[in-house]
């Protein structure tokens, strides 16, 4: 036999394989040219990366497209890049999607937003992402004396921490941050995420440290505008705003931390304003989330909301009438269930991937129940089987 | 010029840890890396980390088990601390932070893992070498004032001084493209395999053999070269990674008629064989034509006899690589998977405490070959190799740098370094593409050194390791600049893994047998009378690779028939 045929079969040549244009930004900072884009055409299968694009350009036409990469198979988090203006990684981004998102039948490929360009696709992480992961104190603060052996805590609150654990610093949700590209000092999703991964991790000793530390910071998890990007750029499944969203409701409701930002106060105006009304009063909103209309703090950012206001007034968003007689949602009763229902479960209901299952038919997954239970009978039969054989041989 | 007690390269697993317990030891620390730390492939590990913690286990348990798998290759005293040590190394983990899940009564969960006579693999999901990487990085950053972080520098030379020791290093940093000679009381290499050498591979762009290399050319001998382990269960599709974990949680291998094959060569522990005996077993069904897909090149993992809810929480990572690679739902159907290249067991010899023929250099993880491995390396060992011995290099480094003074070095090296880079970046156009000799390199690699061998196959595999040595004398390429000239690099890297391939195709040429990975149809065979050592790779005078032996420690397990 020879050894030929360990491979013969990777030899047979790929079938399938298609044209693509790739619109790559390029930047050369030793050139003092501003950066421009170049087209390369590959040939590859769809379904390849729009990484193994890259590199197939890279390899044949140009060595001096930079990029970062390694592992190919998005755990690595070196190529994170924005291909047809949405962030991600190039190695998770088949070909024929990326096609499919373009509007002139070219894949665009640029370096990630909110962050300094070195070179061609690569970004200078150490300037932004990583400088914001250092904010957080991102290392265990532990309970001490250590116990002699590992930490004994609930089974679940470890696979809870493992959406958080579960991101790979490939900076896409960085990259399209709203709230950072107004606020560059805003710690951001990424770092946010890691500091769920302390707070939701029972053998750390500080969680209200950590909680009042980014509640009070004017650029800490109040200043994240629930715009959903960094779920959406994510493709790890880390969800850094629901993160955000847990960390503000144990720093509101388990810790009470009312913060100088008034972010606590801000989110309670929203949740009282939908019970009372069914809908936001918009009018109610800036003294209910400043301390009431009476606060000082409230009068001035009253003042300060002026233009706003006015705005809002002349394009009719808010009428004198609406805003003083605001419209109650008819269904009370509805509403007051909801709420109910909500503030009643003694346990809040977290949405995390690696606990909540997607919605599933339920005769399918009483099926595959059924599968894996005759799969194991089968298994367990098999073994007593083979058990039986061994004794019989070993007895002659 | 830079100055530490302990200088590392490379920062995966083996790396940050040695680092760690350099520093605690109260050494002055530097950690280099090509890539930022949390790039480094370590971080693909997926499925856990053996240690017998379970109060039923015993750490001799896991021993036998290690020796077994490497096919009795593997020295004993060295399989003895690694496993002996691994509990404790385990609860510094846990006590850092590493989120290791739990059982139902909150102690850390253990998994199945191949060739184990029992459960012993802690684990974080199917994510436990992201976990372990992300959590020592945190720990590398809280101690940002003992350890200083060169992340993104490129390792070209090691420095040997007059006396022979190794005195430190020239590095290139990537983003400006200086040259900068680095100091060292002692150094660590922690630069990881080869897999590039090879096409398909497991492993991560970054895994070129850098530190192997390196080693190799500065004197020091490379040992078990030969064994290459190839991983049962990688995609058909694109060559990535499913994790041993699945069938660890109870999944099948099957053949195109359907059968459970494994019961013809492991009918006890079927699956969860050693990955040698799985991988020949599978390559068996399909040279044999019982395999599936249009070219009949596979076997299919069914992972649908796994609970579903098990999948999603425990292997989530392998349901995400199923959807997005190959477009197959993995809770629903079956996934093509076939043998591929995944690990080196061979690389840098070194004692238990991480030291090489070199004096005042180190080497851990993969670049290193204690031997622990052996023949053959057991699933969720290779984290385990990475800590034990990465800690076990920084404190002896710290130690030996506590009582010495700091060498003198000069930027001779240094010189010669930045005018070698300089003429490849001169090099005219004539020659071949370096992109053009490595995608050669690997699947000639890939054809002549994989599950099965043979002296016809490796014979022609070196004269093409040879012949690609010639051509990357004069190979070419395209970036003339300074900032991220990965182009440059990308000559460096090939030259580091054609050193490694010629002594991976001499050994494997030597060895006359068959053990663990190195599997010669032509001697189907162990043969423990002629061939119970190891074999040495060393470079001589003229630069040519020269082979060599070392004995095997037996302690307590003398070898015996290998059946799963």
């Amino acid at each position: 036999m020879s050894t030929i045929e360990n491979t013969d079969a990777t030899e047979a040549k790929p079938e399938g394989l298609q044209e693509f244009t790739l619109r790559l930004r390029r930047y050369d900072p030793e050139s003092g040219q501003a950066p421009y884009f170049e087209e390369f055409q590959i040939e590859l299968e769809p379904h390849r990366s729009v990484l193994d694009g890259i590199l197939q350009a890279k390899a044949k036409e140009d060595g001096s497209i930079g990029v970062r990469c390694s592992c190919r198979a998005a755990i690595c988090g070196s190529c994170g890049t924005r291909i047809n203006d949405k962030p991600g990684l190039a190695c998770h981004t088949h070909l024929d999607e990326a096609l499919k998102r373009s509007k002139d039948g070219k894949i665009t490929i640029e370096p990630l937003g909110n962050m300094p360009v070195i070179k061609d696709l690569i970004v200078d992480m150490d300037a932004v992402h990583w400088k914001k992961q250092a904010r957080v104190t991102p290392w265990l603060l532990p309970k001490e004396p250590l116990p002699e052996r590992e930490h004994i805590v609930p089974r679940e609150s470890m696979v809870d921490v493992t959406q958080s654990m579960a991101c790979i610093q490939c900076g896409a949700c960085v990259s399209d941050c709203l709230s950072m590209e107004i606020d560059p000092l805003f710690v951001g999703p990424a770092a946010l995420a890691k500091a769920y991964r302390f707070v939701g991790d029972p053998r750390d000793s500080r969680h209200a440290e950590r909680l009042s530390n980014l509640a009070e910071d004017p650029h800490g998890i109040y200043a994240c505008t629930h715009c959903f990007k960094c779920i959406e750029a994510c493709p790890k499944g880390v969800a850094p705003m629901s993160q955000i969203m847990r960390l503000r409701r144990i720093a509101s409701q388990d810790h009470h931390i009312n913060d100088r930002n008034n972010g606590e106060r801000h989110e309670m105006a929203i949740v009282n304003s939908v019970k009372k009304y069914g809908t936001l009063n918009e009018a109610k909103m800036v003294p209910d989330s400043y301390g009431g209309p009476l606060a000082p703090a409230a009068a001035k950012e009253l003042v300060a909301s002026l233009p706003v206001i006015t705005k809002a007034l002349l394009r009719r968003k808010v009428t004198p009438k609406t805003a003083l007689f605001h419209h109650k949602n008819p269904d009370q009763a509805q509403i007051k269930r909801i709420y109910q229902e909500v503030q009643g479960r003694e346990q809040r209901l977290e949405l995390n991937l690696y606990i909540t299952q997607p919605d599933e038919d339920p005769a399918e997954l009483a099926a595959h129940e059924a599968h894996v239970a005759e799969a194991a009978a089968h298994d367990a039969a098999e073994q007593a089987e083979r058990a039986a054989t061994n004794q019989t041989e070993a007895g002659a | 010029m830079p100055a530490h007690d302990v200088l590392i390269i490379g920062a995966g697993l083996a790396g940050q840890r040695a680092a760690l317990a350099a520093a605690d030891a109260g050494a002055t620390v530097a950690i280099m890396s090509k890539v930022h730390p949390v790039r480094s492939h370590s971080v693909a590990a997926a499925g856990g980390i053996n240690a017998a913690i379970n109060p039923a286990d015993d750490w001799r348990s896991h021993a036998f088990d290690t020796v077994k798998g490497s096919d009795y290759l593997g020295d004993q005293d060295a399989i003895e601390v690694m496993t002996s040590e691994a509990p404790g190394e385990i609860m510094y983990l846990e006590h850092i932070g590493v989120t290791f899940h739990r059982n139902e009564t909150g102690h850390l969960d253990l998994r199945a893992f191949g060739g184990a006579s029992m459960k012993r693999t802690a684990y974080v999901a199917d994510i436990t070498g992201q976990a372990i990487l992300h959590v020592l990085y945190e720990q590398l950053m809280k101690y940002s004032d003992r350890v200083d972080r060169y992340e993104e520098w490129f390792n070209t030379s090691l420095l040997r001084g007059d006396n022979g020791r190794c005195e430190g290093v020239v590095a290139r940093n990537i983003r400006t493209g200086e040259m900068q000679t680095f100091t060292a009381k002692t150094t660590i290499l922690a630069t990881g395999g080869v897999g590039q050498a090879f096409k398909p591979t497991t492993n991560g762009l970054i895994c070129t053999g850098d530190g192997m290399s390196l080693a190799y050319r500065s004197g020091a001998r490379l040992m078990d070269m030969e064994m290459i382990q190839y991983h049962p269960t990688t995609m058909t599709a694109n060559g990535f990674l499913i994790t041993e974990g699945a069938r660890g949680e109870g999944a099948h291998l099957r053949n195109a008629n359907g059968e459970r094959f494994m019961v013809e060569s492991a009918p006890n522990k079927m699956e969860l064989a050693s990955r040698d005996v799985v991988s020949r077993a599978e390559q068996k069904e399909i040279n044999e034509g019982r395999g599936t897909g249009p070219l009949k090149d596979s076997v299919l993992l069914d992972v649908t006899v796994v609970p579903k809810n098990r999948v999603l929480e425990a292997l989530r990572e392998i349901v995400n690589l199923g959807r997005d690679f190959a477009g197959i739902d993995i809770t629903k159907e079956p996934i093509p998977v076939r043998p591929g290249q995944h690990y080196t067991m061979g690389g840098v010899k070194t004692d238990v405490d991480g030291e090489t023929d070199i004096p005042g250099l180190y080497a851990a993880g993969e670049v290193a070959c204690v031997s622990v491995h052996g023949g053959n390396r057991l699933g969720a060992n290779s984290l385990l190799d990475t800590l034990i011995f990465g800690r076990r290099s920084g404190e002896h480094a710290a130690k030996v740098a506590a009582s010495m003074a700091m060498p003198k070095v000069s930027d001779a090296q240094l010189r010669d370094d930045a005018k070698q880079i300089a003429a490849i970046i001169d090099r005219p156009r004539t020659g071949r593409r370096v992109s053009e000799i490595k995608e050669e390199l690997g699947e000639s690699m890939n054809k002549y050194c994989a599950v099965f061998r043979d002296e016809e196959g490796m014979t022609k595999g070196a004269e093409v390791v040879n012949r690609l040595q010639e051509e990357a004398k004069t190979a070419y390429i395209d970036d003339k600049g300074t900032v991220f000239n990965q182009d440059v690099l990308g000559a460096l890297e090939l030259g580091f893994m054609l050193d490694c391939s010629e002594a991976i195709v001499k050994a494997a040429l030597e060895r006359k047998e068959s053990r663990g990975a190195h599997s010669r149809t032509d001697f189907t065979e162990r043969n423990d009378e002629d061939w119970l050592f190891h074999l040495t790779v060393e470079r001589d005078g003229d630069g040519a690779a020269k082979l060599g032996q070392a004995p095997v420690t037996i302690t307590q397990w003398q070898p015996m028939e290998r059946t799963y």
